[in-house]
């Protein structure tokens, strides 16, 4: 490291380099792909030396298994295969044929999208309405609110999950009873898991209790951001509380909300553990999610590359999203 | 929905306002009692699972609970460390947690560094593959890397848990200490060296003090990340060694579902990571917008 600030001390600064040209990913509308001939001086093996480290274990741990998981899903690699009795031999497209063609896999991706787009639209209004309701209320009450967000926020998902399980408990669940005193529901002994609908809509809620502090925790930063200016200038030309909020508020917000809507899709596909745990490790068919039901044919029905082939499908049926998001942090990254 | 109305404006300004600020007390008080109210039903999954925990056994499974504490007793912590093991699944996640954020956090402010403050080719693909990994869903990859680890002799090994929880802070870990350094003048640095600092001691001088507050909040947040994880911990470790989250899972199969020191047990490893987490929160809040985190 010594040799090379010494070298790259003397250099000045290049005038804000727009390293982004030339760059291969991204498309950066400002940086033409036209070779320049006067590039910046270039800073030469130094931040390539620290990168190593990190670009090793994540090439090695991630990036390594990624490349494995495709090259399974086109295998057949089970027990035995495993164990090493016998080498993994290739099948094309057999793996994704068999899961394609498996009526309960469609019914799982249709569950696994109605969960995940349920849980995201309820976040996101739920998110919304809080950090519009944390402007409204005094400063005692703004503390009590942002105390119990973040101690929801920091729960661990297991202990979350066992929370729950506990407080929808069918014979001393504490819902049960509350719920039983109003007048009219008789849910004394109700189990809310034996139906997959009801199930899921309680887990649903849990996910949804996990998620809703870090987006109003955010959107209540992106808040303060909005001009009372231009609030008031909209209030004054005559829009009320839901023009404001229409026409000033949700525009100047909507790249955080671009930001947070795509992570929610993001995480909310990829609920395993709270499913997983609340249904004792063995989620009964109508519980199954795209993860579960990846996690129960490689390891419990021990086809790993059916499951990989699952995993795979999940991943491409995120992608879309995926790219928003990206598209969002490069614009972010630009700015900086 | 807000106070000022354009009838405000009419009237004359003396009497418009007083009128404003009566009608604008009376709207308060009634967001704050929607306010209490979210706090009540935020809060009380938080609050049962500590009055549980303290209830006497038999007051916790009572069909009608009542909703205030009804008694103080220890009887369901001890319960909780009979049951199973407690300290030792303890240990090993804090082994684990503490040694992936100590290399975590070593080889993201090298990466950090390299991204925000040096200019070089080929700096937006490493950006993009960064912020790509961090994309990636951790279940899907859950097969290939149990069967990695399964070659490499890594399985049920604590050392295969900590490289691969490594790679999981280690994206965001990167981002967000790249968001604190990119917030750090350069000219500071740069001053440093005209005074005859070279890049090196400018760093350790000059940025590493400023970086502190940042390093201490990612830190934190990895370690939060690595004691929470799951499902690799059930995967990756034997019965014989599980770590404390699949501890706390285990409850309900032992003897059926005890429920008081189940809610003992969660409260023990619950009420250090919310402290933890109080106290960065608002550090790590303007990282994870760009950083995405919890999963």
């Amino acid at each position: 490291m010594s040799a090379a600030d010494t070298t790259t001390a003397k250099t000045p600064p290049p005038p804000r380099p727009t390293p982004s040209s030339g760059a291969r990913g991204g498309t950066a509308p400002g940086g033409g792909r036209a070779p320049r001939d006067r590039r910046p001086k270039l800073s030469g093996a130094t931040p390539w030396a620290l990168l190593a480290p990190c670009l090793l274990v994540l090439i090695a741990v991630l990036g390594y298994p990624m490349a494995r998981l495709v090259t399974l899903s086109f295998q057949q690699f089970g027990q035995s295969q495993l164990w090493g009795f016998k080498d993994a031999q290739w099948v094309g497209l057999a793996n994704f044929k068999a899961v394609l063609t498996d009526s309960m896999f469609w019914a799982v991706v249709l569950r696994t999208i109605v969960f995940a787009a349920g849980a995201v639209i309820l976040t996101m209004v739920i998110g919304m309405l809080l950090a519009l309701l944390l402007q409204r209320v005094s400063g005692w009450v703004k503390t009590l609110i942002n105390i119990a967000l973040v101690a929801s926020w920091g729960m661990p998902i297991i202990v979350a999950t066992t929370v729950f399980k506990w407080l929808f408990d069918s014979d001393y669940g504490v819902l049960n009873a509350v719920l039983s005193k109003l007048p009219g529901v008789h849910l004394v002994g109700h189990n809310w898991f034996a139906s997959g609908p009801q199930g899921l809509a309680v887990i649903m809620l849990l996910v949804i209790w996990g998620a809703v502090p870090f987006v109003v925790i955010t959107l209540s930063a992106g808040l303060t951001q909005v001009p009372k200016e231009l609030e008031e200038a909209a209030r004054l030309d005559g829009s009320g509380a839901w023009g404001v909020f229409r026409y000033v508020t949700l525009p100047i917000l909507k790249p955080i909300i671009v930001m947070l809507t795509t992570l929610s899709v993001i995480w909310d596909m990829g609920v395993f553990p709270q499913v997983f745990v609340m249904r004792g490790g063995h989620p009964e068919d109508q519980f199954q999610l795209l993860t579960t039901w990846s996690y129960k044919q490689a390891f419990q029905v021990n086809d790993y590359s059916q499951g990989s082939a699952i995993a795979l499908i999940t991943v491409l049926l995120m992608l879309g999203v995926v790219a928003v998001y990206m598209r969002q942090m490069l614009k972010i990254g630009e700015v900086e | 929905m807000s106070a000022t109305t354009p009838a405000a404006n009419a009237t004359p300004p003396a009497k418009g306002a007083a009128l404003a600020r009566q009608r604008r007390r009376k709207t308060r008080i009634g967001w704050n009692a929607v306010g209490v109210l979210v706090f009540l039903i935020v809060g009380f999954p938080v609050y049962w699972m500590v009055n549980t925990a303290f209830k006497p056994a038999k007051d916790a499974i009572d069909p009608d609970p009542s909703l205030l504490p009804t008694g103080f007793t220890l009887d369901n912590f001890h319960r909780a460390l009979q049951i199973a093991d407690f300290w030792g699944p303890v240990t090993r996640s804090l082994i684990v947690s503490v040694t992936v954020v100590l290399v975590g956090i070593v080889v993201g402010m090298l990466a950090a560094l390299a991204i925000s403050r040096f200019a070089f080719r080929g700096r937006k693909v490493v950006i993009v593959a960064i912020l790509a990994v961090q994309m990636v869903p951790l279940v899907a990859m859950i097969i290939p890397v149990f069967l990695l680890l399964n070659d490499l002799g890594q399985y049920d090994k604590l050392s295969g848990l900590i490289i691969t929880y490594l790679t999981f802070i280690l994206p965001f870990t990167v981002w967000t200490l790249r968001g604190f350094i990119v917030n750090i003048p350069k000219e500071l640095e740069e001053a440093a060296q005209v005074d005859g600092c070279t890049r090196t001691g400018a760093f350790i001088r000059v940025v590493f003090p400023l970086l502190a507050p940042g390093l201490v909040a990612t830190s934190v947040y990895g370690f939060i990340q690595a004691w929470n994880e799951y499902l690799y911990a059930l995967m990756l470790m034997s019965q014989k060694h599980q770590t404390a989250t699949v501890w706390l899972a285990n409850f309900t199969t032992k003897h059926g579902t005890e429920y008081a020191p189940m809610m003992a047990g969660s409260t023990m490893m619950a009420v250090p990571v919310v402290i933890l987490f109080l106290f960065v929160q608002r550090k790590m809040a303007a990282g994870l917008t760009a950083g995405a985190v919890k999963g």
